[in-house]
This record gives C-alpha cells, structure tokens and sequence, in this order.
C-alpha cells in the first residue's frame, strides 16, 4: 500500500531525511523509532504530501503523491504530531467536519462519526468544546479524526503521547486491531509498544534508516540477546564462574547481582552456541547439584539494541 | 466530492468559527457604532442638505483599513499556530479549495456587517428621495472593496503564524492602496513629478481612484476589474506562500 523510495528532505544546508526507502503492505504494523530530530515527522508529513520531498517517491495504493495527490490523500488518514484540532468547536462539530470534508454526508456522516466516537471512546465528551477537554480527549478527538473514513493506510505520528496507562492499553490495542486490515505507519518513542503492536520496526537516525526488521529480529541484535541468566543460591560467585568457565559453549560470563546469599550470572555463548548453551547449563546445575531459583534464554532488549545504535551518533556534540 | 462541495464545508467551518467566538459580534457592534458615527457626526449626513448616502460610503476605505485586517489577520496564521494546516492540508482537497473556502466565509461575514447598516438606507428614504440605483452601486462597491483588503489580509496572514504581525502587515498594504489615490498624496506627487502620467499611473493602484466610481453610482468595468484582479492576485499569493512554507 505504501511504498518509499530514495525519500530525501533538505532544509536549507540540513539534511533531515536522506535516502530512506520501504514499503508497507496491507496487514502489515510498521513502528517508526528513532530520537527526537531523527527525521520521523518529516518522514511522515512528506508520506502524508504535507511537504513535498527535495527528491524520491511516495506512492499510496498506486497513486504518487506528488502528482496525483487526492486520490492518495483520499486512501489515507493522518494523525499528526501533537495532535491539533480546531479548538473552538466542539469535538461532534469537528468530527462532522472531518468527515464532510472526506465526502461523506447525511446517513453515512452519522455512521462513521458515531463509529469513529465509539472506537475513541469520547460518548461523553461530543458536546463539549474541545479547549475544554484534556490533552488524552483531545489526542483522541484527533484519532478519531484520522479514522473517520475507514482509510486504508493509517499514519499516525506519536498515537500514544500525552495518554495514562490505560488509555495507552486501549490505542495499542486498536492499531494491533487495525493493523489486520490496514497498513499502518506511527511513531512512537517507547519501546515496548514497538513490541506490543508492531509486525516491522524502523529505526531512523539522522535522517537514515540504521535498522529495519521485526520486533525480535531487532533484539537479537543486542549484546545479551542469546545469553544465560542464572541465579544461584549458597554458592560464592567465583566458584560459579569457574565452573562455568570451563564450559564448551560458553565465552564468558559476568555477575549481575549478589544479594541475600544468592548469585545472578549471565553466561554469554560462543558464537553459534546459542541453542547449545542452555542445555549445557543445565546439565552443570545438575552436575554439581546447584540450588537454581531462575534459569532462562535472554531474548535481547529493544531499548539496549536502540541505544547501541544511535547513541554513538547522537552523542556526538554538534551535527552536520 | 467536487470542489464546490469542498469549498462549502470550509466555508461553513470558518464563519462558525467567527460566530462560536464573541469576536464576530463584538467586531458587528464595532463597525456598525464607527460607521454611524462617521456618518452623521464626521461626515454631516444632515449638513450636507441632500439625499444621498455619500457621507455614509465616504469613510468606508479608511473603516475597513483597521476592521478587515482584523478579521482577515487570522485566517492562515491560526492555522499555523494550532497545526491545523497540516490536517486540512493532508485531507483530498486542494490548498486552492481551502484559500477560496476560508475567504469567502470571510467574505460573506463581512457582507453581512455591511448588510446590518441597512438602517441608513431606510432613514435616507424615510427623509428624502435619493437615487437608489446609486446607493446599490456604493454597496457593491464597498463590497468589492471588503474582500480587497481582505485578500490582502489572507495573504499577510499566510506569512505569519503571528496575528498581530498579519494585521499589521496587513493595514500598512492597504493604507498604501490608500494613499496612492488620496487626494493629498496625489497634489503633492503633481508637484514634484513633471509627468502627469505617472501621477495618474500611482493613481490607479489605488483603491480610492476606483471605489469612487461606485460611489457616484458611474459603474465602470476597469474599476470592477480592478478589485477583482486585487482579490485573485492576493489570493494567489496566498497560494504561493503557503506552498513555500511547506517546501520550508
């Protein structure tokens, strides 16, 4: 449905976005990571045809962008950053405008408002102007907004900001939901709604994509992805390491934690041992008769892969 | 969903955005107190002995510098400021669509502020008999004129997120358009210039030279063409603006 090419944003002598290029399919939930100034609304406002490209493409279910923008726009819907709204009206008269505006009148207005209310969950609030309401009524009046007209391409910058726990539970659980049928880009900046939704994670920085792949294919990418914790009690650490040491499979190991007569070790594998190092483990604990209280595989973590990856740059003092 | 019916939803939500505010009513009271006042107190609507509304249409170029930019000054710099723009950009209209809906709600709220003084017609009716045909004509003038500097304020607006830096922006093109016709300005440019012709080429752009005819009733296609080339330059203008400022 969605498809990028070369994408390319200058501003002045700054380069916001260079050379980004994928694809999103129907079913298909694409996470979009990065730090902030990484080029992630830019990306998205140039998806949307908000601002146009320096160069590349963006075609939305076939149509380009640039040069046959209504019926694109027509497939889409957006939510922006922040979320605006026309604050004077209310969220029923913005609503009503929103999908007038999208070709949708009398019978079939009524129905996708109401539909678009419901899945927001704003029945109680549709009456009331929106600079009254509260920032997650008035981020959901904007998603509401975006999904008026059943689009098949969604594009939502940052769904989540400025929403409680539970509001956050319910917007993941709607993309997740969506995402069956639509193909959906949105930002976000936590890491855990990445897995929690995403079927493909991005992740951008300076402007470039520095990763591209599922949730768990991103957090084997991480140093401890693959890696054995182990938490033994009434045992001394070094003991453990010694012992541990001499195992075939494994490289090294560290100490995590030493509390209350118990030890944590992280046992990192050879490489190409990772299924290996488990059994090996356990057939030591047994070995040497260990009191285990914990004992599993690390899958890697998606905020240490983030990090490795885009600290280095952005840690940098001045950019280019 | 053609462009007519997109140009009517844009244009219903922005005159109820002047009506949910107390701006629009607070800006009819205004104009309709200033216009009485310069009617019959600066301009002696009763000294002058005749049954005219010349009095009335006289002031209307100098009224409207301060009150048209003043509705005009937020149509787009609102936009800007609350990130609006970028909905009503990304939804399947136009950015002309959008220009031409938002200034004709404007448009038409002006109109009905000058449709509110209908009172002056009836008294000039009730105390003598003027000539009609002619009072229609300073309407349609004063009309024309409205959505002139009103272009022109969706134009300043466009450049700012700023309302305040729009609206003055805004009062400085129109008093230009002002004074390039004003009969002060013109005698003191026929002193200076040994070319009458281009004291009389100054003279055309302004909004003076040609909102005169239609106040002596003498309606002339050039004056008509001139404010609605006014209107669909600026207004143009506009389009280009917007369009730069999202290339960035």
């Amino acid at each position: 449905m969605i498809n990028v090419e070369n994408l390319t944003k200058v501003f002045g002598p700054k380069v916001a976005v260079q050379g980004i290029s994928f694809a999103v399919k129907k079913g298909e939930v694409l996470g979009f990571l990065g730090p902030n100034g990484a080029g992630k609304s830019t990306s998205m406002r140039m998806i949307t045809g908000f601002i146009p490209p320096t160069s590349g493409k963006v075609t939305v279910g076939g149509y380009d962008m640039v040069e046959n923008p209504l019926p694109a726009k027509r497939l889409m819907g957006y939510l922006p950053e922040n979320a605006p709204s026309y604050n004077d009206m209310t969220v029923l008269g913005f609503l009503n405008f929103c999908a007038e505006i999208r070709g949708l009148h009398g019978g079939d207005k009524k129905k996708a408002v109401n539909r678009a209310v419901e899945m927001c969950f704003l029945e109680n609030v549709i009456h009331q102007s929106i600079d009254t309401l509260s920032k997650g009524y008035r981020h959901r009046t904007c998603f509401a907004q975006s999904i008026i007209h059943d689009p098949e391409v969604l594009i939502l910058d940052e769904p989540t900001d400025g929403l409680d726990p539970n509001q956050k539970h319910e917007v993941r659980t709607l993309i997740r939901r969506m995402g069956e049928t639509k193909a959906i880009i949105f930002s976000t900046h936590i890491l855990e709604e990445v897995e929690a939704v995403c079927s493909r994670a991005i992740i951008i920085d300076r402007g470039q994509i520095v990763a591209n792949g599922t949730p768990a294919e991103l957090k084997q990418r991480s140093d401890i992805a693959g890696a054995v914790l182990l938490r033994v009690l009434g045992r001394s650490a070094a003991e453990l390491r010694q012992k541990l040491q001499d195992l075939s499979t494994a490289r090294k190991s560290s100490v995590v934690r030493e509390e209350n007569g118990a030890v944590s070790l992280r046992v990192f594998p050879k490489n190409g041992m990772n299924g290996e190092l488990a059994r090996s483990v356990a057939d030591l604990v047994q070995r040497e008769q260990w009191r285990v209280e914990e004992l599993h595989t690390e899958e890697g973590r998606l905020d240490e892969v983030f990090r490795t990856i885009t600290l280095p740059e952005t840690s940098q003092p001045s950019r280019p | 969903m053609n462009a007519a019916s997109h140009i009517k939803t844009i244009a219903k939500r922005e005159l109820s955005a002047y009506f949910n505010s107390p701006v629009a009513y607070v800006f009819i009271v205004i104009f309709l107190l200033l216009a009485g006042f310069f009617t019959f107190m600066a301009g002696g609507f009763f000294e002058r002995g005749e049954a005219s509304l010349i009095s009335f249409f006289l002031w209307h170029p100098w009224l409207y510098l301060f009150l048209v930019p003043a509705v005009g000054m937020r149509l787009w710099s609102e936009e800007r400021r609350l990130g609006t723009m970028e909905l009503l950009l990304t939804m399947p209209i136009t950015s002309w669509q959008a220009i031409v809906g938002k200034f004709l709600a404007s448009w038409g709220f002006l109109a009905l502020a000058l449709l509110l003084t209908f009172p002056v017609w009836i008294t000039v009716n009730y105390l003598g008999n003027p000539d009609n045909g002619v009072i229609i004509g300073g309407y349609l003038g004063s009309f024309l004129l409205a959505g002139a500097y009103l272009a022109i304020s969706s134009m300043t607006s466009a450049v700012t997120r700023n309302q305040v830096v729009s609206f003055i922006l805004s009062v400085v093109i129109c008093l230009f358009l002002i004074l390039a016709g004003w009969p002060p300005v013109t005698r003191l440019l026929d002193q200076v210039s040994e070319s009458p012709r281009l004291v009389e080429a100054v003279a055309a752009f302004s909004v003076m030279t040609h909102f005169e005819g239609f106040q002596k009733g003498a309606l002339e296609s050039r004056d008509f063409v001139f404010f609605v080339a006014v209107i669909v330059f600026s207004l143009f203008t506009t389009s280009v603006i917007i369009r730069s400022h999202r290339a960035g």
